[in-house]
């Protein structure tokens, strides 16, 4: 069995190896109760260093090979970002935005590798109905597993981020699967291995917070002082995790929202609504048996047939 | 004018015992087709509510199926419930007697229906179960809508879809419990589901669950000529 990557560097296996991502190893799964993990795995990250991206689109070509997807060809708008969202065969995407800086008065291009952020608490999986249909590895992966998959949405509603995307063609979710089948075998992401700049990196989770220190110690001695990292903690933290030169206001980035939290409106529906829910119905009916048992059916007599006959005979 | 709780078809046959014709055919095919979906939209609804009852996807061959159904079985729960909206609306309008009919439910639910007083074709819990049921059906179609993202997927965003996901299941829960009373009532008051099954009910089950309504028929002479004569 492979270990888990270190670096997305690593060159393939030359001989079969066996995954070391199973069943044994998940710690969460989507509408059921399973044990624990019989062993943790390193947690890994994927860092993205958006200060060290330039644009060229070779992760969502990577993407695109490796995951064996066809994303539409679209029309040119007018704007960089294509696909123009993320879809079912697009799952990561390059966002751009052009922002005045208000201090410097510098137009600034930002782009984030937008995608799934492997949260720790993942809404997704939160709000999945399906049996087994989205799963959580001990390593951090959150991963869809289509044959479970329903296509009702819910993860859809369930994600802070807006990421997963319903096939209209076979009508199950598609997003960023953290490359877990390469990861299994001890390789990096195809995104992280495609990128020229190393603006992407793949990792233990431990090592990426050292090389996002390194990265924004460097950033700030650049004059970026509201360089940080982006791991935001109201979803236990990301197994996707940005280094920003303004992490002051993660928004700018295309909308990269600065407190990502499951929606408590989604935590009502999963939690109180079940549990409200099963005692009305059960009380509605424990109502029901217990009236019939202690007062009795009620009968029409006889003389409520007389009085009718009766009525019926003085208006006929 | 007639009273807004005779309606068409309602009728006095005399004989022994009295039989009063409650609901045509029309009726209760349609009350039927909108039981049927109501359970089905609440098997289907609840394998999706809970996991531990996802298993009853499997009455409706598997989870994606039952996806693609739930919403359609609600379509047409819809609009049949508009058939029975407008057949009954008249009659189940709030009435001066309902506030007084509320006061006794005590002496009802104990066994005292004597106490009770007179009422027309729907008593005010009858009432409850109507209105109840129509403005829940509209929240139920409404949310639905904005959750069938197979269709609708743009007609929200993702926030309004959770709070319309949230209200979809709260109104689902409190339409299950209607259910269940309007279901006991029916069983609890023997003589009731003929009315459903047959269209009519005994003299005496009118006069005493609803003899404003017997005396009214009687009044206007609402009779219909026994089939085949008494000798």
């Amino acid at each position: 069995m492979e270990p888990s990557p270190h670096t997305a560097q690593s060159n393939p296996p030359v001989s079969n190896v066996v995954s070391n991502l199973s069943e044994r190893d998940l710690v969460r799964r989507s509408a059921s109760t399973i044990p624990p993990p019989a062993r943790q795995l390193e947690p890994v990250a994927k860092l993205i260093d958006v200060s060290k991206c330039i644009g060229c689109k070779a992760c969502q070509s990577a993407c695109i090979e490796w995951n064996d997807t066809s994303p539409a060809i679209e029309t040119n708008v007018g704007v960089y970002e294509n696909p123009h969202d993320l879809t079912p065969e697009m799952f990561t995407l390059m966002r751009f935005t052009e922002w005045d800086n208000p201090q410097t008065g510098n137009l600034e291009w930002l782009i984030r590798k937008d995608g799934c952020m492997h949260c720790e608490d993942p809404g997704c999986l939160k709000a999945c109905p399906a049996p087994g249909a989205i799963v959580q590895y001990s390593n951090g992966i959150v991963d869809f597993v289509h044959e479970n998959c329903i296509g009702c949405g819910y993860c859809v509603k369930g994600c802070p981020f807006d990421i997963p995307r319903i096939s209209k063609v076979d009508h199950k979710a598609y997003k960023c699967t953290l490359c877990s089948d390469r990861v299994a075998v001890g390789q990096g992401p195809a995104c992280a291995k495609a990128c020229p700049t190393h603006a992407i990196s793949f990792g233990t989770k431990e090592d990426m917070n050292k090389l996002a220190d390194s990265r924004i110690k460097d950033l700030k001695s650049r004059g970026y002082d509201n360089a940080g990292l982006y791991d935001p903690q109201g979803v236990g933290g990301t197994h996707v995790m940005y280094v920003l030169h303004h992490n002051d206001q993660p928004e700018i980035y295309a909308n990269l929202p600065r407190d990502p939290r499951i929606s408590p409106v989604v935590n009502a529906w999963k939690g109180m609504a079940k549990y409200v829910g099963f005692a009305a119905m059960g009380l509605a009916a424990a109502a029901g048996i217990l009236h019939s048992a202690f007062v009795g059916p009620n009968r029409v007599t006889r003389e409520d047939e007389e009085k009718a006959e009766n009525l019926v005979k003085d208006n006929a | 004018m007639e009273p807004d709780d005779i309606e068409t078809g309602d009728a006095i046959r005399p004989g022994k015992p009295v039989v009063v014709d409650r609901y045509k055919k029309g009726a209760r095919i349609n009350h039927w087709i909108t039981a049927a979906c109501l359970i089905l939209l609440a098997l289907s609804g609840l394998a999706l509510f809970h996991p531990s009852l996802f298993f009853l996807t499997g009455l409706f061959g598997g989870g994606q199926n039952t996806r693609a159904l739930h919403p359609w079985i609600g379509v047409v729960l819809f609009f049949s419930f508009a058939g029975l909206f407008f057949r009954f609306w008249r009659a189940n309008l709030p009435k001066r007697v309902d506030a007084e009919w509320l006061a006794h439910a005590n002496d009802l639910l104990a066994g005292h229906e004597e106490k009770m007083p007179e009422v027309g074709k729907y008593n005010a819990g009858q009432k409850f179960i109507f209105w109840s049921m129509t403005t829940l059906i509209v929240i139920l179609i409404g949310t639905g809508i904005l959750i069938w993202d197979q269709y609708f997927y743009a007609w929200a965003t993702i926030p309004q879809k959770r709070v319309a996901v949230l209200a979809h299941s709260l109104a689902a829960v409190v339409i299950i419990c209607v259910w269940i009373v309007h279901v006991y009532a029916a069983i609890w008051v023997r003589g009731t589901i003929n009315a459903m099954t047959r269209g009519s009910v005994t003299g005496g089950w009118a006069w005493r669950h609803h003899r404003l309504w017997l005396k009214e028929l009687a009044e206007r002479h609402k009779f219909k000529k026994p089939t085949a004569p008494a000798e």
